[in-house]
């Protein structure tokens, strides 16, 4: 077992090379050789000039197989529906080749399809930041106050502020999605102010979000109550998170803040890598802890925000996608990027099946929440079965 | 090792504290003091865990602080490492206040290794070591040739090549420790701050452990300050000693001078025999315990 140390021990070390750790494996020589290998296939980057990224082919491959599902469901999203159009005709009027469907593909379907994909990239984006930086499978922007404060916001306005669930006077310019935002951020600062103790600890901000959401919740309920039912029905309709009756207006906000926050959240993902460890490793790697991790809690509280003011709450997909993406890709963290694509994947499928599967046009919400727990159900018993082999 | 220690201390102590822990690896005389304590006051919320505390720790030798659970130890270690604000005073690391240098440059010359450090699931050996090369990597450097190299080299210093894609929750506790000290190799520091890096070990690999740290020592010439809990390991593997009770250091000096019988009593309240270590002639110290004491202790001793 010497062999395996690249210095011969001193003489006082003797217990070291007898260490039974060391007994593993027969032939020490061949394993070390492979080791060396899988460690230099490791350290395969992309290098361009001084700029070099990790190769993580595992990643592209998973990347580009959901983005093709992803695209399928897109495809399939635009031809399904009561009025059914085959996929050529779809990729005709896409093209613009022919303008036949024109207000089904551009107008109803097209609107509907993308604001979907990108709350449920938005969400699904929020969530994986939340996890990494919380340490918890758990934590998801759902608990740092946004989704309920959003829900709060809009329902205090609907059921007071509109007439048959129509938006007037002021109120008409401001709209529900900015409503929903700022509720959202309000709420996601209270949570962050209240569990300020010079500093942010991850656990009592989970805890302070938890009481939060709790008071929004039963507050949004009350509203409920007073309201005319007619208001508050079409509230419970937001609330529930649904996609139908939307427009590009809607698609704009939350487009734009993913073209703007998604990248900077691809470009600290290693400050995320890091956060993932207990504070004071972080703290010992030469990260500013308190800085780092605030900025990216109001990254994924804006991308939280913007995703539900887009489509309402979709619930669960902040949860689950992050986790289904992890268990995917096999990496220490949920990957940001392949979490957004799963998130907009789950969110399409779920929007089709919302629409087709009976009569009555369910809210989507209603879907993610069972298709993202059958899912997610699936990979941690099958996980469980292997830990256990 | 000097130490502004609390209480007056003896003439031999003192003599040592102007010239420095020469013992086993010969650390120069006159070598700079790496990393001091200047008054330091460290507290949690409103407990004051250590109070005007001063020590330094002179390059190239290996520092063992010992002294009985919640003395401020770890407190202590962890104000020096900068993962903690003192309330007063400050900590010198190569005579500039460290909370003054961005954290990152200390992180390019001083490696810590908390008590009982957390990682995410489903890391794997080689992850964790990479992650050690953090403060040298940019945003648009993710990986490089010297990441490669220092990740490398730290795997098989700590012996632990052939782990390096094993998931790191199926290591036994000896080479997950092996792991962490295999991380904080290969942040590339030559001073290494190491948090009770033998707890949770049985003897075996104790030994094991601080005897890699040693020939990190020896090898690497690098600055060493540890916190264990073993008296008689502290002796064996430390240039200097620090003893301390309460927060404050009751004493500190070569394992000879600290690991007395009187001291003993003073830091630990532990009634102890010091006899000669057969294998390295330094201190070893036999308790003696509330039933075994008294008459038996003078016919015991060597």
């Amino acid at each position: 077992m010497t062999s395996t140390h690249p210095t011969p021990p001193s003489s006082t070390s003797p217990a070291r090379t007898s260490a039974p750790d060391d007994a593993r494996g027969g032939a020490p020589v061949r394993s070390r050789g492979r080791a060396r290998a899988h460690l230099a296939s490791r350290g395969r980057a992309v290098r361009l000039g001084p700029v070099s990224i990790p190769l993580r082919p595992r990643l592209v491959v998973l990347g580009s197989l959901v983005a093709l599902v992803l695209l399928v469901l897109v495809g399939l999203n635009l031809s399904v529906g009561k009025v059914y159009i085959p996929l050529d005709r779809v990729w005709g009027n896409v093209i613009g080749a022919t303008y036949e469907d024109y207000f089904t593909v551009w107008r109803v379907r097209m609107p509907r399809v993308v604001v979907g994909m990108l709350a449920g990239a938005a969400l699904a984006a929020a969530g994986a930041i939340t996890q990494t930086i919380m340490r918890n499978p758990l934590a998801s922007p759902d608990l740092l106050g946004v989704t309920h404060g959003a829900s709060t916001g809009v329902v205090a306005v609907m059921a007071f502020g509109g007439s048959y669930g129509i938006v007037t006077g002021p109120l008409a310019a401001i709209g529900v999605p900015a409503l929903a935002l700022s509720g959202g951020l309000a709420a996601g600062v209270l949570c962050y102010a209240l569990a300020w103790r010079g500093g942010i600890d991850g656990f009592r901000l989970l805890l302070v979000g938890v009481g939060v959401s709790t008071v929004l919740m039963n507050l949004t309920l009350w509203l409920l109550t007073l309201g005319e039912v007619s208001d508050t029905g079409r509230a419970m309709v937001w609330i529930s998170g649904s996609l139908s009756m939307r427009t590009w207006q809607d698609a704009l906000p939350v487009a734009v803040a993913l073209a703007l926050l998604l990248p900077l959240a691809l470009a600290a993902a290693r400050t995320l890598d890091v956060l993932a460890y207990g504070d004071d490793v972080v703290r010992a790697l030469g990260v500013r802890l308190g800085r780092a991790r605030t900025a990216m809690l109001v990254l994924a509280v804006l991308l939280a925000a913007f995703g539900t003011s887009a489509a309402g709450p979709i619930l669960f997909v902040s949860l689950a996608c992050p986790q289904i993406a992890l268990r995917l890709a096999r990496t220490s963290r949920p990957p940001v990027l392949l979490s957004a694509l799963v998130g907009a994947a789950l969110t399409c499928a779920a929007d089709l099946i919302a629409r087709n599967l009976v009569s009555v046009q369910l809210p989507v919400g209603v879907v993610t929440g069972c298709l993202g727990a059958l899912y997610l159900i699936h990979l941690l018993v099958r996980g469980n079965r292997k830990a256990q082999a | 090792m000097t130490t502004h220690s609390t209480r007056t201390r003896n003439a031999s102590a003192s003599t040592t504290a102007s010239e420095p822990a020469t013992q086993a690896t010969g650390a120069e005389p006159g070598a700079p003091v790496r990393l001091s304590a200047r008054g330091l006051t460290l507290a949690y919320d409103d407990h004051t865990v250590v109070r005007g505390l001063d020590a330094d720790v002179v390059e190239g030798t290996i520092t063992c602080v010992i002294g009985p659970n919640g003395c401020g130890k770890s407190t202590m270690l962890r104000a020096l490492g900068r993962l903690m604000k003192p309330r007063a005073g400050l900590v010198e690391l190569d005579g500039r206040d460290i909370r003054r240098v961005p954290t990152r440059e200390v992180a390019e010359v001083l490696g810590v290794l908390p008590q009982q450090p957390v990682a995410p699931d489903g890391l794997t050996v080689a992850d964790l070591v990479s992650r050690g090369r953090h403060p040298s990597q940019r945003w648009y450097r993710q990986w490089s040739g010297e990441d490669h190299r220092a990740v490398s080299e730290a795997l098989e210093r700590t012996g632990l090549s052939e782990l390096a894609d094993s998931p790191l929750q199926e290591l036994s506790g000896g080479q997950r420790q092996r792991a962490w000290i295999s991380m904080v190799l290969a942040q590339g520091t030559d001073l290494l701050l190491l948090d009770e890096p033998t707890t949770f070990l049985d003897l075996v690999h104790q030994v094991d452990v601080l005897d890699l740290v040693r020939e990190l020592h020896r090898e690497g010439g690098r600055t060493i300050v540890m916190v264990l809990h073993d008296l008689n390991l502290a002796a064996r593997y430390a240039d200097t000693v620090i003893t301390m009770r309460a927060g404050r250091v009751v004493a500190s000096g070569t394992p000879a001078e600290v690991l007395t019988p009187e001291l003993l009593r003073e830091a630990f309240d532990l009634e102890a025999v010091v006899v000669e270590d057969p294998v390295t002639g330094g201190p070893m110290v036999v308790p003696v315990g509330r039933s075994g004491g008294g008459a038996a202790r003078g016919a015991r001793l060597p």
